[in-house]
């Protein structure tokens, strides 16, 4: 109840104030209307009065002042015609020191103040000198501040700075800068003392208060900066100390901060490079608790900015030793501010290492050296808990690898994985996913072993579990994409030298064997591939040089592989495991290992006998299986057999009629590989086909005994395109009856009353059909083998 | 030349001065409040001129005698009637007789001793049946004011006055150092008083008023702030300061720095100056 009240008290003060100021307003322009120099300043003096309220915050008593400062416009310029008139303005400037309150006596002292000076009959110094003067006698904060502030406003094209109409004798900037100096300090006393004005339990309140009214003292360093006869000189010797001393002085947290803040970006960069030393000396000296951390990072990110945006100005940067000045101020800072949260310090850190970056891209050992003292600064506390100082970590360790857009370089800094040890779990990972990224994104190969085993340390949080305790909170989503990083990483991992390559690759199957069940399934299969293309590599190569002396040999790195792959057993991932056996047979395949590509495929049956028994699993499977197994070449008649056999036998077995069916008609092609003239033994191609014949024909009867509808037809004509192969091929155990007769059932049973039509069949028929039209019209032999057919 | 109603008026009497038409002419307050304006004269000059006496409508007027008076008086208002005369001088213009028409005498005071102003206060008046106004020369020492004052572990200022003796149109140039702030002020004012006494020994009667009443500083000041002063005389009506004017009357002036506290308490520190006059430059 007593805040709104308040707040509505202040609102009907402020009516009043604004009404009674529009009151003497109105008095004050008939008087100006006629000329009426005493009504003018009776009623001026009188409208100014009501600024003397001290019910108003600062927020409301602005919105008065400026209505006041709109009048006092209107004042100015009758003033000014007042002079032209005959009034010497010295005369107007005792006349107006009549008024016997203050306040409005030095608003009208300002404002008369300005058309003296614009008048040049007095040296705008002195004039200047005797306003700033003057103004003391209002030692209320707020009254006081929007006073000099007018002052500064209406003052601040008339400083008789250099080449100013304004401008006086040799020391004018001098004068210019005394005037401006002075009232910036005036101001800030009163600033800094608002807060101890009224009970301390509206400390808050008043706090929110100053910090609104913050501007106004800032303006007089902004007034500074735009004094042109200002020369780096004048700024190190003069403004800054002056300025300095001030800050220091108040002893105030609100003011020290902002005030250092302002100098910092109100002065040009350079200034500040060639000072950086005055500057940052005064750094130790502020009260404890200023954010002195966020201070330094504007500062530092000011000139890494400046440092980006010519190349001209570097040789400076070198010239003051801006690093090492930078690094000792935050070391001091770091040390003086003990309770300093450990963001601030990291804060800090992040913001020299940026600034380094800018400025000594080639100094790795600075980056190190900053990321060393920030690791001095948390070693001894354990991980860290505080999320903002871990983002701010990131961003510190972030930013190496973003400026040299190469991990290779990272790595070189020895400072770089002892950070890591502090980050919690999740910024680890964090962290490692920007490393992954920046890799990925940059192309960047990674060609040693070494190195690679020291980015698999740094990295390690996408890895392996950090510690035992499984996040509650684990998400799939973020987890399949952390993996797939990982595998793209490890597909970018290449050497031309093999044997450099087998290293990288044992020390990859090192570091994700101990990943875990769940990391496997992502991790294996790029390491697989990748070392198949080794393998692939060494193939091309001469034989001699990938003699068996070698380490690199084929043989070993399948040994190798065959260790990966079982470890997938332990997740289980059987699917995937038979996959990358199969892959890897294949491979051996072609480096004439007979016996290593036996090895996988026996694997692969073993895994598909034991560990599949999903259906379509097994459908699927069973298919690699043939494929695969097809394309092979090095295996012995009894080897070939054995397996052949095998796949037969499981393709017989599965569960499902259409399945069998295909599956069975698929192992025809076991027998028949072109090319290979020992290897087409048609009769067992025929037998192979009948077999799926006889069982697409089970399957139909058993649909039509339980459904009464039929998917067979399917079936058919697919095995139908099977013996057009094998006939085109030229398998003689294929005669034109056969085909016939199969063109002849399908017919049948597509005109079948029971059948539903089946668009699908119908069209896959039709097209077959018209194969064999088109082989027909081609003339020549296949035309003529084709021909009978009706 | 400086009688304006000494006669019973059965005949019109008119008096011009000599040198009336470029004499300067002062404003004079009258009881009433209206303002006149009267021939400004000062000590030692020659007051000369003429007199005519005019009967009503053609009327004899028959006389003791005409003489014209010249007189210095100190008038107390408590004390209503009974005039002090400092000064008298009588010219004897004519023997008793009768006058049948319009009739003019010429007149003349030459260096004419007139050693007290013209003043209008609360209490006395003291006039010259003609307007005096003395000029003095600049004083030949005047020094500044300059005081340290305070009360113990609450308050110690130090101020400064530029002198301790200001012409009616001067300037007071001054500050007030802080020295020392506990208590929380809320403004500071510069008075200037004026002390008037009239009488003597036990019918001594003092009247104090403020003239002026002039802020010079908004707000609580702390440890050392100076605050400057700048007051200028010409808008406040003052006079010059009389000491003991024929032991019937003092006036004094007073600067009074006085500071208000925010429960309003009021500290303050009263010092004389002395206001004179000083010879107009034009």
């Amino acid at each position: 109840m007593m805040i709104p009240d308040g707040i509505e008290d202040e609102d009907k003060w402020l009516t009043a104030g604004i009404a009674g100021l529009q009151q003497n307003a109105f008095y004050m322009h008939r008087a100006l209307d006629t000329n009426n120099l005493k009504d003018a300043l009776k009623y001026s003096a009188q409208m100014l009065s009501e600024l003397r309220t001290s019910r108003l915050s600062p927020h409301k008593y602005y919105e008065l002042y400026m209505r006041a400062f709109d009048e006092l416009r209107k004042l100015e310029m009758f003033f000014r015609e007042e002079t032209k008139r005959g009034c010497s303005t010295i005369e107007l400037y005792e006349l107006v020191q009549h008024a016997g309150n203050i306040l409005p006596r030095l608003y009208l002292l300002c404002t008369v103040g300005s058309v003296y000076i614009k008048s040049k009959e007095a040296p705008a110094k002195d004039v200047l000198k005797d306003l700033v003067e003057m103004c003391r006698g209002i030692q209320h904060p707020v009254r006081g501040l929007f006073l000099r502030s007018y002052l500064s406003q209406v003052t601040k094209d008339k400083l008789p700075d250099i080449g100013s109409e304004y401008e006086g004798d040799a020391d004018t900037v001098m004068d210019a800068l005394e005037f401006v100096l002075q009232n910036f300090t005036e101001m800030n006393k009163l600033w800094v003392r608002m807060q101890h004005q009224g009970p301390a339990r509206e400390k808050d309140k008043r706090e929110k208060e100053r910090n609104e009214l913050r501007d106004l003292v800032g303006k007089n360093l902004h007034v500074l900066s735009q004094i042109e006869g200002v020369d780096l000189e004048m700024y190190r010797d003069t403004v800054l100390p002056r300025v300095l001393e001030q800050v220091v002085n108040c002893k105030d947290e609100l003011a020290q901060y902002y005030l250092m803040d302002c100098i910092i970006q109100v002065f040009p960069d350079e200034y500040h490079l060639q000072t950086l030393e005055i500057l940052l000396s005064a750094c130790p000296q502020l009260q404890p608790a200023v954010d002195i951390k966020t201070m330094l990072s504007r500062l530092m990110e000011r000139l890494s900015n400046y440092a980006a945006s010519s190349a001209e100005v570097l040789p400076e940067f070198f010239h003051v030793e801006a690093f090492a000045k930078l690094s000792n101020a935050i070391g001091q800072v770091i040390e003086a501010q003990v309770d300093m949260p450990i963001v601030g310090a990291v804060t800090l850190y992040s913001s020299l290492l940026t600034f380094s970056l800018h400025v000594h891209p080639d100094r790795l050992d600075y980056v190190d050296q900053i990321l060393g003292a920030c690791v001095g600064k948390l070693s001894g506390k354990g991980k860290l808990e505080d999320s903002k100082a871990t983002k701010q970590i990131v961003t510190l360790l972030s930013a190496p690898l973003e400026k040299y857009n190469d991990i290779e370089t990272v790595l070189k800094l020895s400072n770089y994985p002892r950070f890591m040890e502090y980050l919690d779990d999740g910024t680890n990972k964090v962290m490692a996913n920007v490393i992954i990224q920046s890799i990925l994104k940059n192309k960047t190969c990674i060609s040693t072993a070494d190195k690679v085993e020291a980015l698999f340390e740094l990295i390690k949080g996408l890895i392996k579990d950090l510690d035992e305790n499984l996040d509650d909170e684990f998400d799939e989503e973020d987890f399949n994409e952390e993996q797939s990083s990982v595998a793209r990483l490890i597909q970018m991992l290449y050497n031309d030298d093999p044997e450099e390559m087998l290293k990288i690759i044992c020390t990859v199957k090192k570091h994700i064997l101990s990943g875990g069940t769940k990391r496997l399934p992502f991790t294996v299969p790029p390491l697989i591939f990748n070392s198949l293309k080794l393998v692939r590599n060494l193939q091309g190569q001469d034989e001699s040089v990938s003699g068996d002396e070698s380490s690199a040999n084929p043989k070993k790195l399948f040994q190798l592989l065959n260790q990966t792959i079982e470890a997938l057993s332990t997740v289980p991932a059987s699917e995937l495991a038979l996959r990358l056996y199969l892959q890897c047979a294949e491979a051996a395949n072609d480096s004439d290992l007979e016996p290593v590509a036996y090895e996988f495929f026996t694997q692969a049956y073993i895994l598909y006998e034991e560990e599949i028994s999903d259906s379509k699993a097994q459908v699927t499977a069973i298919h690699l299986i043939i494929g695969t197994l097809q394309r092979m070449h090095i295996f012995g008649v009894e080897n070939r057999d054995t397996l052949t056999h095998k796949a037969t036998g499981y393709s017989a077995k599965l569960l499902k009629k259409p399945d069998q069916c295909r599956a069975v008609y698929a192992c025809s092609h076991l027998f028949w590989v072109e090319d290979h003239e020992n290897n087409k033994d048609g009769e067992r191609v025929l037998f192979c086909l009948k077999r799926a014949l006889r069982i697409a024909n089970a399957a139909q009867q058993m649909a039509n005994a339980t459904r009464g509808s039929s998917g067979s037809v399917m079936l058919f004509i697919e095995i139908l395109n099977k013996y057009l192969y094998f006939f085109e091929k030229g398998n003689s155990h294929i005669t034109l009856d056969s085909i016939q007769g199969l063109i002849e059932l399908i017919t049948t049973e597509m005109q079948s009353e029971t059948v539903t039509p089946d668009p699908a069949a119908d069209a896959f028929f039709a097209s077959t059909l018209r194969y064999i039209q088109f082989q027909k019209d081609k003339g020549g032999a296949v035309a003529e083998k084709y021909e009978p057919i009706k | 030349n400086y009688i304006i109603g000494a006669f019973k008026p059965a005949c019109n009497i008119s008096i011009t001065f000599s040198d009336g038409k470029t004499r300067k002419q002062v404003p004079l307050k009258k009881e009433n409040g209206k303002t006149v304006m009267v021939p400004l004269f000062q000590s030692q000059e020659n007051i000369a001129g003429k007199i005519s006496v005019e009967p009503v409508q053609g009327k004899k007027v028959e006389h003791n005698g005409i003489k014209i008076e010249l007189l210095g008086q100190i008038e107390m208002y408590f004390d209503r009637g009974n005039f002090y005369d400092f000064t008298s001088l009588v010219r004897e213009l004519d023997v008793p007789g009768e006058i049948y028409e319009r009739k003019t005498y010429p007149f003349e005071f030459s260096t004419v001793e007139m050693p007290y102003e013209t003043y209008n206060g609360v209490n006395v008046r003291l006039r010259y049946v003609l307007k005096v106004r003395n000029y003095t020369p600049p004083p030949s020492i005047n020094t500044s004011i300059k005081m340290e004052v305070g009360i113990e572990d609450c308050l110690h200022i130090e101020f400064e006055y530029n002198k301790s003796k200001y012409h009616l149109k001067d300037v007071i140039i001054g500050k007030i150092y802080f020295l020392l702030v506990r208590i929380k002020i809320k403004n500071m004012d510069l008075e200037i008083r004026r002390r008037e006494s009239t009488g003597s020994g036990a019918n001594t009667h003092v009247e104090t008023e403020t003239l002026a009443k002039f802020e010079l500083m908004d707000g609580a000041p702390v440890r050392g702030e100076s605050i400057p002063i700048r007051l200028f005389l010409s808008p406040y009506e003052l006079t010059p300061t009389h000491r003991n004017i024929n032991n019937k009357f003092s006036v004094k002036y007073y600067l009074n720095l006085v500071l208000v506290d925010e429960e309003d308490r009021r500290y303050f520190k009263q010092q004389e100056v002395t206001i004179y006059r000083l010879a107009d430059t034009s």
